[in-house]
């Protein structure tokens, strides 16, 4: 195949090319070829398709992802703020955390364990790139019903690439959520977060300034992987009808990660790059035109210098390839011996294939020949922009004039077998078999994980200042109203943050949608950013970051809207932390909050196939007084669990199975007051002689307590019901192995 | 007494991470002559030994065996022989 150079296409304007088998629309053609004054060459065509792809140009969410900085408080915390690789926090003692998550949906369903696997390898190096060392990941994951054949295929193959990856890294996976729904069969939720820790002055940028300097291409080698898989992987819709697309699949090395990582870190401490920038989806298409783009705004690429493991490859593929674990960097060329010889020690590859030029554009040219001459901000930047349109589906008036009924256990058998019922079903059952795959301890600074309410980790020994982290979404109060969906996802996140005793510092989020094509999909997304937005304001909380994920969906059918939210607090000692685990027999147990009757979207009624009529209403005012209520009690509290799914009843069995320690428990209302999953809701124990600080407490915040029983015994007693511990934990760990051992 | 052999191999698009780890190690463990080669590539073998010659049946089952449980095809590809 001939090279399709700037003269070449200067000279032949008429060619046609296949700018719709890439991904592009007509008229995002014609816009190419407007900013260009030319057709594009081969290779900025494929440049502009991959960069202008959903995924990569935020096209579809832009307009309403502004909210996020328009609304935002400010917050002097925020050291780095959205639109950097990941946004960072202080969180004192001359520390700062980044943290970020992302989605892997489609490479994980096409292949699970590479999926899931490079998701957490691309993670981990947005958060390398921010000059922080990782230090925990986490994975809220969504699939089809538990029992579906497509759910055995994916599950397995998926929890098994978070752990390969993840454990050869060395970092601890410390939680996450594992959610079945038949909206999801065939459209698995691979969300991927990580967090990593730095001191202030080690912040690094993805910019690239002062002319002379050299872009260096570092760590593996590029190969054929994933081309093109940034616009077909994650903008198409997969057909059923049609063959499955079989793209090439980016398998990751987390050994070369792990040497990258080390390699970077002591680059980064010998302060030899400008910036940097890592290469995931668009790879050196991505890299090139965004460090260019952030800086002073030109550079210069001999393409023929990157190292080849394909020799095949043509330049077009070159600038596409998603090849795994390489890094960008602008270093100065004072430096670059330097540099040089730390990559060498650590056995990484690094080629400058460039420089940084004084003048506006991102000359790229293969064997001298010009293939790519663009002003590098309308590759990055300046995409598309869309204000598709939105409306409220039909459905949610519809459910919200409807009524359901479930069956509601009232005598003391009845109420046994619903509670054994609850706590086996797949999405409240115990969860090691999943996270027993994954390391959670490696480091030594693991201090709470799955199943607690947050995963907690230590960041200084000597202080014990420590960062939780948790991530929280309902997708089913999302679908009965996105607005509220995303308050309550946000308040239940920073409630657990609390919970275990940590302050809530900073938002990420994760929002995975059907296709923005479809208006009614549309309008979920709008209101879901829409009350993140709000809720954030009215949290005083900035949001660092996120991550966006159209497309998922299977035909018409569009997964329930699921917005992950994910808040990072911080514990001044990490040895202070609440536990969710009833400690000791002899303390009372306090329902923090009151309770409605409202079992819409509860897992209850989902186990009777309903999903009720209508989301409860987030009351943020109140959630701020809880956090402040949880913080102030950290001291007199034994241990606090949060209420969410699963209602009263599953927090319970949990708080009591973690030290198998019985409780029991007095309930009017019994039905309502388990099941009912109204937010905003904390059970704790206390010592018997700590009666009088609760109650301050409570008067002061003003919240509701109440004292609901006593701990001790082989029983959990609600009522006249008796369950024996041995009974509880049969039921809820039996679910896994039987469904995936 | 035969075998079917079904050979299994990474596609040769698809990094191969424990290819390239025996790549380099071969001229490191002193096999200095191999450092010339240009890559590795790592795959499995699976030997079914069968009573007599495999039956056109034997070996369609082998086939799609190879294809839908011994082979990943997404990212590996493989072939089907027999050794007798």
């Amino acid at each position: 195949m001939s090279l399709d150079t700037v003269a070449i296409a200067e000279e032949n304007p008429n060619s046609v090319q296949p700018f719709a088998e890439l991904g592009l629309k007509e008229d995002e053609y014609a816009r190419i070829k407007t900013i260009l004054g030319r057709r594009p060459t081969s290779s900025e065509l494929a440049m502009y398709s991959v960069m202008w792809s959903e995924h990569c140009s935020y096209k579809s969410s832009k307009v309403h992802l502004k909210q996020f900085g328009e609304k935002a408080v400010k917050s002097a915390a925020l050291l780095v703020g959205i639109g950097e690789n990941a946004g960072v926090v202080d969180i004192g003692q001359n520390y700062a955390v980044t943290f970020k998550i992302e989605s892997h949906n489609h490479p994980s369903f096409i292949e699970p364990y590479q999926g899931a696997a490079t998701g957490i390898g691309g993670i981990v190096r947005d958060i390398l790139t921010m000059g922080a060392r990782p230090i925990a990941v986490m994975d809220p994951l969504r699939f089809g019903l538990a029992d579906a054949p497509d759910t055995r295929r994916l599950l397995p193959g998926i929890v098994a690439g978070i752990g390969g990856y993840g454990n050869c890294l060395g970092l601890p996976n410390i939680g996450g959520e594992i959610v079945f729904d038949e909206s999801y069969a065939g459209n698995p939720l691979v969300n991927a977060l990580c967090v990593g820790v730095m001191k202030h002055e080690d912040i690094k940028l993805a910019t690239a300034h002062g002319a002379g300097n050299l872009v260096v291409l570092f760590g593996a080698k590029t190969g054929g992987d994933g081309i093109g898989g940034v616009s077909v992987l994650a903008s198409e819709t997969f057909n059923s009808a049609k063959p499955t697309k079989r793209p090439s699949v980016q398998v990751g090395d987390p050994f070369a990660e792990k040497v990258l990582i080390e390699c970077c870190l002591e680059i980064f401490k010998a302060d030899l790059v400008i910036g940097i920038q890592d290469l995931g989806g668009a790879g050196l298409s991505c890299a090139t035109s965004e460090l260019a783009s952030a800086g002073s705004g030109g550079m210069d690429i001999q393409l023929e210098k990157v190292p080849l493991r394909d020799p095949t490859l043509s330049p077009e593929e070159i600038l596409m390839s998603e090849s795994q674990e390489r890094m960008c960097a602008v270093v100065e060329p004072a430096k670059i011996k330097h540099f040089m010889a730390i990559c060498k020690k650590w056995d990484v590859t690094a080629t400058v294939i460039g420089e940084v030029t004084t003048g506006e554009r991102l000359h790229i040219t293969f064997n001298g020949q010009l293939i790519v001459d663009v002003p590098p901000r309308t590759v990055a930047h300046d995409g598309p922009v869309y204000n598709r349109p939105i409306m409220k589906p039909s459905y949610i008036d519809k459910l919200a004039e409807s009524t359901f009924t479930v069956p509601l256990p009232t005598a003391a058998d009845e109420v046994k077998a619903a509670v054994l019922k609850l706590i086996a079903s797949p999405n409240i059952a115990d969860k090691s078999w999943v996270t027993s795959q994954f390391d959670k301890y490696v480091q030594g600074n693991t201090v709470l994980a799955q199943p607690e309410d947050s995963g907690l980790v230590r960041i200084d020994e000597e202080t014990h200042l420590g960062v939780a982290i948790s991530t929280d979404a309902n997708a089913r109060w999302s679908y009965l109203n996105p607005y509220e969906g995303a308050k309550l996802a946000l308040a239940e996140s920073c409630r657990n943050i609390a919970t275990s005793g940590a302050k809530p510092l900073a938002v990420t989020n994760c929002l995975n949608f059907g296709s923005p094509e479809d208006p009614e999909v549309m309008w979920q997304f709008a209101e879901t950013v829409r009350g993140l937005a709000d809720a954030c304001l009215e949290l005083g909380l900035p949001i660092t970051g996120g991550n966006v994920s159209f497309y998922n969906q299977t035909g018409s059918v569009a997964i329930l809207p699921t917005p992950v939210i994910g808040v990072l607090g911080v514990i001044q000692d990490v040895r202070e932390r609440t536990p969710m685990g009833i400690p000791a027999a002899d303390l009372d147990l306090y329902l923090i909050g009151k309770y409605n009757g409202n079992l819409s979207g509860s897992e209850w009624a989902y186990l009777h196939g309903e999903i009720g009529n209508s989301a409860p209403v987030a009351n943020l005012e109140m959630e701020k007084r809880l956090v402040d209520f949880l913080l102030s009690g950290q001291s007199i509290f034994e241990s606090a669990h949060d209420v969410s799914n699963g209602g009263l009843a599953a927090t319970l069995v949990e708080s009591v199975l973690k030290n198998k320690i019985g409780a029991r428990i007095e309930l009017n209302d019994v039905a309502n007051a388990l099941f009912s999953e109204t937010p905003g809701r904390v059970l704790v124990a206390i010592a018997q002689n700590k009666t009088n600080d609760i109650a301050k407490l409570a008067v002061k915040y003003q919240i509701p307590i109440y004292k609901i029983g006593t701990t001790g015994g082989t029983n959990l007693e609600i009522n006249q019901a008796v369950i024996s511990i041995e009974e509880l934990s049969k039921a809820h760990t039996e679910t896994f192995p039987r469904l995936f051992g | 007494m035969a075998k079917i052999i079904v050979e299994v191999m990474l596609k040769p698009e698809i990094l191969d991470p424990q290819g390239q780890a025996v790549a380099s190690a071969l001229p490191r463990l002193g096999f200095t002559s191999l450092k010339a080669a240009t890559s590795v590539r790592q795959g499995k073998r699976f030997e079914i030994e069968i009573q007599g010659d495999p039956t056109p049946t034997q070996l369609a089952e082998a086939e799609q065996a190879a294809q839908s449980l011994l082979s990943n095809p997404v990212i590996e590809t493989y072939i089907v022989k027999v050794e007798k």
